[in-house]
């Protein structure tokens, strides 16, 4: 188990520093500079500015400098929010979007496995054909639409939620969590339903149904564990990406999280801050991933007795 | 009264294709304290007339069309889901095919136990657990007290299936389907578990339904027996009348399946084409343990034209000595001459010459073969692979393929799912000798077949065999089948060859108890004889 976790861990490595470095050399290649856009500066002052910000210093030499700051967990200073670090604004940044992603996910977990498993109860019927489409939809749906489509029919015609904001009126972090979480609902339903599909078809329910045990006993205590272990294995990278992908959201309910920071950055060129929140998001992707092949394993019973003997 | 009176029962699946009638007018019974055995091959309708009854055919496609089936007076087509589901696991319990897949592998095999107990009688969580330890010690299986919280995979496949026959019997049944319960088992287990079943019948005076496509496994212990073909019953009676008296033709080719004859010893001794010198092949177990001795210092020889039988149980070692002189695994240590050259050392190019001399079959037609391939690409490959045919003649070649192995010519455009069990056998023998090889290596070419196919197939062997002039090393835990086909049989325990000798004295005068028992445990054996 340990030797496991522990190998997954070094792979990670290079991953990382793969993301460090293409990322690096990427944005340096866009045109402009994070002090070009600046009205009238003077030569003195910008030549000052980037002194102070390395920027002055040969492209390679910025490299090895900056990968000897993350070493120390450092992701150096924002160029745009002047004395402000980038580890400050991703610690400031990071707990709204971390919750506005859990409940997202939790959104995504309970609509996207319900309608999966009830889907894979009566395959090719009316009860399989409705949800499917409607994950379909789900699916196709980008939230920029979905965002304002909800806000105008509860918020505005309704009138039964709050149009923007976060965790100032209640009832405001409902419509984000759904609108971040329903294009991950779809994927979940059909990913639990396809795993449904294959544990009815087993012997061992036949088995269960022959002990007459009614249905639904027998499609929660010996379907359930098994159907669902393709979601599981999925929740990890599903979270990551909910984390990475929040930045639409927050903006149409003017949410101060992670995610506009992350975009605004890359406007302005703020190269620091660029680098910071995609080697802190790359990083929480790997780790996310290898919770959830953990998490998959132990509920899988050969697969936990092999981790056992390792 | 009978415990189960089945009268013209007829059930069909409604499917796009049309109407399929898998059941067609059945009726028997079954009577308190006997066993009744419908015997019948895949398809033949045999497991869904008793699913039916108790519900567990889906509907649709399935529809029953007619029929009663009074169990205790009472009609079980025409009870309700709910009233069904008081009768099973109660009053009716199953034991299913495959073991393997029929235990939940998320599950403690003790939560299991318990299930049906709990759920259908007014019990303690602790008395259930009492009466599953109880009746887990009943069927063998030692210490279950610990082995209570394991899971399924931790148990091997006789194992598995006592814990199945536990599991059936906990509510104390009236009636019990065992559905082909020993096919996925080796002989040895087999005759353990008809045993064991046998044994749990009489002490509990219960009545028992045993379906089974192969009537030699019934032999001993049925009391009436049933032949379906085609979704009716084409002949009944007690097993008497049955192995010695068996009017309809489909009983007499049932009873002709069943090998029991020997093959006569080879006229003059031919020239050696292989010799096996102290063959090892280990298997490490990663660091800090012994590694698995698959195949421990093993010496023998075969001889050209020859059939060489390989018998032993599961994890004998008898597939790994095959796939070592092939080279598919890793040989640890010792040599293997094959006409004069060691192959354990070839490499690259002399390797590729050296395999298109010697083939493999194996036992699962249906994983075997590549879905995706037609019969034609299939058997196409190995001709222009190793250069026996070009493009314009390959075509010519595979039809004589198909014609060699008894597959009909406008078949070759077809995929494997579209075939039989016995026709994707025939395909893949068919593969196997397309290299015009001298040498294959069979792994119980025939374990995953009905006995009629299986017979067919043992033929079709032989008769390539002679034609192709075919050395063949037969691997098979059954050893009925092996002595049918081989010249000289050797037996394998643990790794080791513990016996060997020609069919006739292995089977009139065994020297070593091993052989006994496996001679033992070869079903029906008594009433043949």
């Amino acid at each position: 188990m340990w030797r496991f976790i522990g190998i997954r861990l070094l792979q990670a490595i290079p991953v990382i520093l793969a993301v460090i470095t293409v990322t690096f050399f990427l944005v340096r290649v866009a045109p402009g500079g994070p002090f070009s856009a600046e009205k009238a500066v003077l030569p003195e002052v910008k030549a000052a500015l980037e002194a102070q910000y390395r920027l002055d210093l040969p492209l390679f030499q910025q490299y090895t400098a900056y990968l000897g700051d993350l070493a120390q967990g450092e992701f150096g200073p924002s160029f745009k929010y002047p004395g402000r670090s980038v580890n400050e604004l991703i610690g400031a940044g990071l707990p709204v979007t971390a919750e506005l992603g859990f409940y997202a996910l939790l959104v995504a977990v309970i609509i996207g496995g319900l309608a999966g498993v009830i889907a894979a109860l009566k395959p090719n019927t009316r009860q399989d054909y409705i949800p499917m489409t409607v994950a379909m939809i789900g699916i196709c749906m980008p939230s920029f639409l979905l965002g304002p489509l909800l806000v105008l029919i509860f918020g505005i015609y309704l009138d039964w939620l709050p149009v923007s904001g976060w965790g100032d009126i209640p009832g405001d972090k409902i419509l984000p969590a759904i609108t971040l979480g329903s294009a991950y609902a779809a994927y979940i339903a059909r990913l639990s339903r396809a795993g449904m599909l294959e544990v009815m078809s087993q012997d061992y329910i036949r088995t269960a149904r022959a002990k007459g045990l009614p249905e639904w006993q027998v499609v929660v205590k010996h379907g359930l564990r098994g159907g669902l272990i393709p979601v599981v294995t999925f929740l990890g990278p599903a979270f990551a990406g909910l984390l990475a992908g929040s930045f639409v959201v927050e903006t149409i309910f003017q949410i101060p999280g992670l995610g506009r920071f992350y975009v605004q950055a890359a406007f302005n060129r703020d190269y620091t801050m660029i680098l910071g929140t995609t080697v802190f998001l790359s990083t929480l992707i790997v780790l996310f991933n290898l919770l959830s092949d953990i998490l998959a394993a132990w509920m899988n019973p050969r697969l936990r007795a092999q981790f056992g003997e390792q | 009264m009978s415990l189960l009176e089945v009268k013209d029962l007829a059930v069909s699946f409604v499917t796009r294709m049309g109407t399929n009638k898998a059941v067609d007018g059945i009726s028997f019974t079954v009577d308190t304290g006997k066993i009744t055995a419908i015997i019948g091959e895949s398809g033949s309708g045999k497991s869904v007339a008793c699913y039916s009854m108790l519900g567990l055919v889906p509907m649709p496609p399935g529809r029953i069309d007619g029929g009663t089936a009074l169990f205790e007076g009472q009609d079980l087509l025409q009870m309700s889901e709910a009233q069904l589901r008081e009768i099973r696991g109660r009053d009716v319990a199953m034991i299913f095919q495959d073991p393997m897949t029929c235990l939940n592998p998320f599950m403690t095999i003790g939560k299991q136990l318990m299930e049906p107990l709990l759920y259908h009688q007014q019990v303690s969580k602790e008395q259930a657990r009492a009466r599953a330890i109880e009746l887990l010690d009943e069927v063998g299986i030692r210490d279950p007290e610990s082995t209570f919280e394991n899971y399924p995979h931790q148990f091997s496949g006789g194992m598995r299936q006592r814990v199945m026959i536990a599991m059936a019997l906990i509510n104390e049944p009236k009636l019990l389907i065992a559905d082909e319960p020993t096919t996925a088992l080796d002989v040895t287990i087999q005759a353990q578990i008809l045993k064991l079943i046998a044994n749990l019948q009489t002490k509990r005076d219960i009545g028992v339904i045993f379906i089974s496509h192969d009537l030699a496994v019934v032999a001993d212990i049925a009391d009436q027996i049933v032949v379906m073909q085609q979704g009716k019953i084409v002949e009944g009676g007690d097993s008497e009348h049955i192995f010695h008296h068996a009017e309809h033709p489909y009983t007499r080719k049932l009873l002709a399946a069943i090998p029991a004859d020997s093959k006569a010893p080879m006229p003059n001794e031919p020239d050696t084409l292989i010799e096996v010198r102290k063959l090892c092949t280990w298997f490490d177990q990663g660091r800090n343990k012994e590694p698995v001795k698959a195949v421990n210092d093993v010496s023998f020889d075969i001889r050209r034209g020859e059939v060489l039988g390989l018998v032993g149980e599961s994890g004998s070692g008898k597939s790994t000595i095959g796939r070592s002189i092939l080279r598919l695994v890793p040989v640890t240590s010792g040599s293997v001459n094959f006409d004069g050259t060691d192959v354990t050392t070839l490499q690259g190019n002399g390797l590729k010459t050296f395999r298109r001399r010697m083939q493999m079959i194996f036992q699962d037609p249906f994983a075997s073969l590549n879905p995706r391939m037609t019969v034609f690409d299939t058997l196409a490959e190995p001709l222009l692979l190793h250069g026996i045919e070009n493009s314009k003649s390959v075509a010519s070649g595979v039809l004589k393929l198909m014609d060699d192995v008894g597959l009909a010519r406008n078949f070759v455009r077809k995929y494997p799912h579209e075939f039989s069990g016995g026709q994707r056998q025939r395909i893949a023998i068919g593969r196997a000798l397309a290299t015009r090889p001298e040498f294959i290596v069979a792994d119980e070419p025939v374990s995953a077949l009905d006995v009629t196919i299986q017979a067919q197939i043992l033929d079709l062997m032989q008769d390539l065999g002679k034609e192709y002039g075919l050395t063949m090393l037969f691997v098979s835990h059954d050893l009925a089948v092996v002595r049918h086909l081989a010249d000289r049989i050797l037996v394998l325990y643990k790794g080791e060859i513990v016996e060997q000798g020609s069919g006739e004295d292995l089977f009139e005068r065994p020297q070593q108890d091993y052989t006994r028992q496996l001679l033992s445990s070869i079903p029906g054996r008594a009433l043949l004889e």
